[in-house]
């Protein structure tokens, strides 16, 4: 096994992200939420849908599936472990990254593309990038607006690694499609080997689909898998 | 209480005294009341199409490469190499006006089952609606409703939906039309079908449990007219799950991977009562079913209601015996319940016992072969003739830029992205046009094969005439998926009409079908399958009759680039190619919008024609950049849309005023740098791209900024 895919009742993008780590040259695999054992695997991804119907509030029912102590303990031994949209929600809920996701702005699901400009290139989402790069990702969800109570502390430490922007890289109130704080898109945690990002990397992989920017966090994350856990 | 309430228990679930008498016939005695609650749901327009039957034949589904024509749950079609699509059109209309977020939503699970049961994985969905004008409030809530409802569920279960169509009049404000289409591709030996043949096979009820939602909701609420205080129908409207619905989804396709299901049935209108009676019926079977076995949300269930029950999210599974094991421990896994309700018998009788007793005895066909088919009487409308003599008016001189003005700040015309933003349309990764285009394309990974899909309708022209209007529909879906390079390759129709017993409506649903029938016939279209949709009448009033259809393009390899809108650049020649213009403004956007007035008769279309303009739109495709049907608000319109689109300005020639308007049919832009079109079709270059202005010459300029504006607004603003 080299990328466990992490498939809850309700994921639906499992298939999307495993197409892309293939465009990317990665091996992966779908893992059902009921097992127990991800030895074996160099990196993890929580892929986007709506685990366990997104009941009583995203992920967090997912938190709780037996898989998660499994993640949980890969990602403290710093395998890299990625959460997509609904992912990155259910990483918020098991404490595996700052902050939470909360409704839109504007209370209605968003799906379009979104700018967005690497803040960081110390995570394993972002490493092959370049700060202050502009991409263009798609974005998908209702519940994309990031909270954290310690924003200070999440900025003083290089924790944000995307931001949403306008096309020219600038971040203002019209360029932040969910009133996300800071217009915080993308974070890491402080062992920069757990990221989550709203925005989908997956529907950015091909140009016939509109657009190739999210290959480069694709990348980025099929080239952490080679760096030994530390 | 009121008159109905005392009436016999047969016309208190909507049966007429003949269709009683001839219940009592085929059982030779008088139904227990769960039968009668069986052939009441059964024999109801809805599931029935007792009024429409007898003209449905007038379509042909006569083509070598459909697999699977109507009359199962999807049309099926073949696409080579072993790859089939699965596609179907639905309505619910009636459950969307009375609760419109859970009427929709049900909508979308109901068709993504009606696919699935085919033993295709559902991979897009297009919705079209109709409401009435959003000045009034109430319309807004039900638009509102509506998409969030589709949102909602559509998203959730994990299926794109690509957009659909939206009209507003103002005969939908008390009767909205909420349409559903759905396509799935599945390779050919995955394909299930609903006849349950070997005697011994066991039926297994698998999802959601049997409650008391929606009893006789998509079968009796959808089968008569509206009245004040039709509000009360609430409790009628199913409840959906869409997390439910998503495990379904993929228990279902792994059933069908390992092979364990000899026969499949989805569970919508009339519930068990249906699912039981022909899957037995198809396969010339009968079936033993204890009602005990049914896992239920409530205990006190009588059998009638669970019979009737239409909880969503339930499947029906013809079993082998020595799979049961498995199929039960697929379901486990999956964590859908599942209970196994029935034996499948040598028949014909379907047999259904309820805590210990007999509650049903009846031949399994009848409750679907032997529903009533009426020939209802039809008239012409007497006041055709005055609206055909009534001319729609279009000064020579008209000023291109304050038309414009008023129809790019219409809602049907204006940008709909503000609903289409709400929808996921991305998932899957096929998405290679998406919403906001003529046509849907979507590509089937690892081929080269691509399908493309447009929604269309139009309700008013086929008012003022229902032949002429409901074949223009055809055609005009038919170019829409040609401008993404596809070919017309099948068809689903979703017919949408007032109450049948009007005869002046019968008669417009007779045209319309015999038109659209006779626009597939012209472009070698089979019809795979269609939906009726009766008693769109509210107090009294009719619902503008509104066929829509759903029309499947198919290419193969697809176009490296397909045209978009959004492709035009400064200094590529602008071409307008088909027919020249016939004046053609009966129910235009000009005359609607500007003239506030719904008169005179559309032009008719020539059949060979319209093939030609198809054929040479679709190999246009493969090599030009942009591609626009013209359609609601003729030329001007849409070069506006892809000057909007694409964010640069264009000058055209000066031409006759009324011309940039007209809404003649089988007309469409090409945008390209190349200096002459690689076609037969005649064509003529009309203008440039560039600059910020929509010049068009003598007639008038708007800039593209103010143009800009007020087409993204013009929904927004309505809705804030």
């Amino acid at each position: 096994m080299t990328v466990a895919v992490v498939v809850f009742p309700g994921t639906n993008c499992e298939h999307d992200i495993v197409h892309a780590l293939d465009l990317a040259g990665a091996e992966s695999e779908l893992v059902w939420h009921t097992d127990t054992d991800l030895s074996g695997a160099m990196g993890v991804v929580l892929p986007g849908g709506f685990a366990h119907g997104d009941y009583l509030r995203t992920g967090a029912i997912a938190r709780f599936s037996p898989i998660m102590a499994e993640v949980e303990r890969l990602a403290i031994e710093g395998t890299p472990t990625l959460g997509i949209c609904n992912g990155f929600q259910i990483l918020c809920e098991a404490g595996l990254l700052p902050g939470a996701l909360v409704a839109n702005r504007d209370l209605a699901f968003i799906c379009k593309p979104v700018h967005l400009r690497v803040e960081s290139t110390e995570s394993i989402l972002t490493r092959s990038a370049t700060v202050g790069q502009v991409l263009e990702i798609p974005l998908n969800s209702y519940e994309g607006n990031y909270v954290a109570a310690d924003l200070d502390a999440i900025e003083a430490d290089g924790d944000v690694i995307l931001r949403y922007c306008d096309a020219t890289g600038r971040s203002d109130e019209t360029s932040n499609p969910n009133g996300s704080m800071n217009a915080i898109a993308g974070i890491t945690n402080r062992g920069r080997n757990v990221a989550g990002l709203m925005p989908h990397p997956e529907r950015a992989s091909e140009s016939i689909l509109g657009s190739e920017d999210g290959m480069v966090l694709i990348e980025s994350f099929v080239a952490s898998l080679t760096v030994p856990a530390t | 209480m009121t008159a109905k309430d005392q009436a016999p228990p047969h016309i208190q679930l909507g049966m007429t005294d003949e269709e009683y008498e001839h219940v009592i016939e085929i059982l030779g005695r008088e139904p227990m009341a769960a039968e009668l609650a069986m052939y009441s749901v059964m024999w109801s327009e809805h599931c029935s199409y007792k009024s429409s039957r007898a003209h449905l034949g007038a379509f042909s589904a006569d083509q070598p490469w459909v697999v699977v024509g109507p009359g199962e749950n999807a049309g099926v079609v073949d696409l080579g190499d072993g790859w089939l699509a699965a596609l179907r059109i639905e309505s619910h209309n009636h459950p969307s006006y009375v609760e419109p977020y859970q009427g929709a939503a049900t909508g979308v699970g109901g068709i993504l089952r009606d696919v699935f049961t085919m033993g295709a994985r559902p991979i897009a969905v297009w919705d079209p609606l109709r409401f009435g004008p959003l000045d009034e409030p109430r319309n807004r809530y039900l638009l509102e409703g509506v998409v969030s409802g589709i949102a909602g569920y559509g998203n959730a279960v994990g299926v794109p939906t690509l957009g659909g169509e939206i009209e507003f009049a103002d005969r939908f404000s008390q009767n909205p039309l909420v349409n559903v289409m759905a396509l799935g591709i599945l390779q050919r030996d995955q394909l299930v079908l609903s006849a349950a043949s070997e005697v011994g096979s066991l039926a297994i009820l698998l999802g959601n449990a049997t409650g008391r939602d929606g009893i006789g909701g998509a079968s009796i609420l959808a089968s008569a007219s509206f009245e004040e205080g039709d509000e009360e129908k609430r409790p009628n409207v199913q409840v959906g799950d869409p997390f439910e619905e998503k495990k379904l989804i993929e228990a279902c396709l792994e059933l069908y991977d390992r092979g364990l299901v000899e026969a499949i049935q989805d569970l919508g209108a009339a519930g068990i009562s249906c699912a039981t009676s022909e899957t037995a019926g198809n396969g010339g079977r009968g079936m033993e079913v204890d009602l005990d076995r049914v896992h239920l949300r409530e205990p006190d269930m009588t059998a009638g209601e669970i019979l009737m029950s239409e909880s969503q999210e339930r499947m029906l599974a013809i079993v082998r015996p020595e799979d049961e094991a498995e199929v039960l421990a697929l379901a486990k896994r999956w964590e859908i319940e599942a209970s196994t309700i029935g034996t499948v018998t040598e028949g014909p009788q379907l047999v259904v016992h309820h805590r210990d007793e007999l509650v049903a005895d009846v031949p399994a066909a009848s409750l679907a072969d032997d529903a009533p088919v009426y020939h209802r009487p039809f008239e012409r409308p007497g006041d055709l003739d005055e609206i055909w003599a009534r001319e729609p008016e279009v000064p020579p001189d008209v000023d291109a830029a304050a038309t414009l003005r008023l129809l790019l700040d219409d809602p049907a015309i204006g940008d709909r992205s503000w609903i289409w933003t709400q929808y996921d349309h991305m998932l899957f990764l096929n998405t290679v046009v998406g919403p906001g285009h003529d046509g849907s394309l979507l590509r089937i990974k690892e081929t080269d094969k691509g399908l493309a899909v447009s929604t269309d309708g139009d309700a008013l022209r086929t008012y003022l005439d229902a032949r002429r209007g409901a074949a223009r529909i055809v055609f005009e879906s038919a170019l829409n998926v040609a401008v993404t390079g596809a070919r017309p390759y099948a068809l689903v129709d979703n017919l949408n009409f007032g109450n049948p017993e009007v005869p002046e409506v019968m008669w417009q649903f007779v045209e319309a079908v015999e038109g659209m029938a006779w626009a597939c016939g012209e472009l070698d279209v089979p019809v795979v399958g269609g939906n009726v949709s009766f008693y769109n009448q509210t107090d009294g009033v009719d619902i503008y009759p509104a066929p829509v259809v759903g029309m499947l393009g198919f290419c193969e390899p697809m176009p490296e680039r397909p045209p978009r809108l959004d492709r035009a650049e400064p200094g590529m020649s602008i071409y307008v190619l088909g027919p020249e213009t016939v004046g053609d403004f009966a129910a235009s956007a000009y005359d609607r919008i500007v003239n506030g007035e719904l008169r005179g008769r559309p032009a008719d279309v020539d059949g060979d024609a319209a093939r030609h303009v198809v054929a040479a739109a679709a190999t246009l495709a493969h090599t030009t950049p942009v591609l626009h049907d013209i359609s609601s608000g003729g030329l001007a319109v849409a070069l506006a849309e892809i000057a909007i689109a694409s964010r640069c300005g264009l000058t055209v020639d000066t031409m006759p005023g009324p011309e940039l308007f007209d809404e003649t049919p089988l007309r469409f832009v090409a945008v390209t740098h190349d200096d002459e079109l690689d076609t037969n079709e005649p064509h003529r270059r009309i203008g440039t791209m560039g600059g910020d202005v929509l010049d068009f010459g003598d007639a008038g300029r708007i800039d593209l900024a103010e143009a800009t504006e007020l087409f993204r607004n013009a929904l927004p603003r309505r809705l804030h």
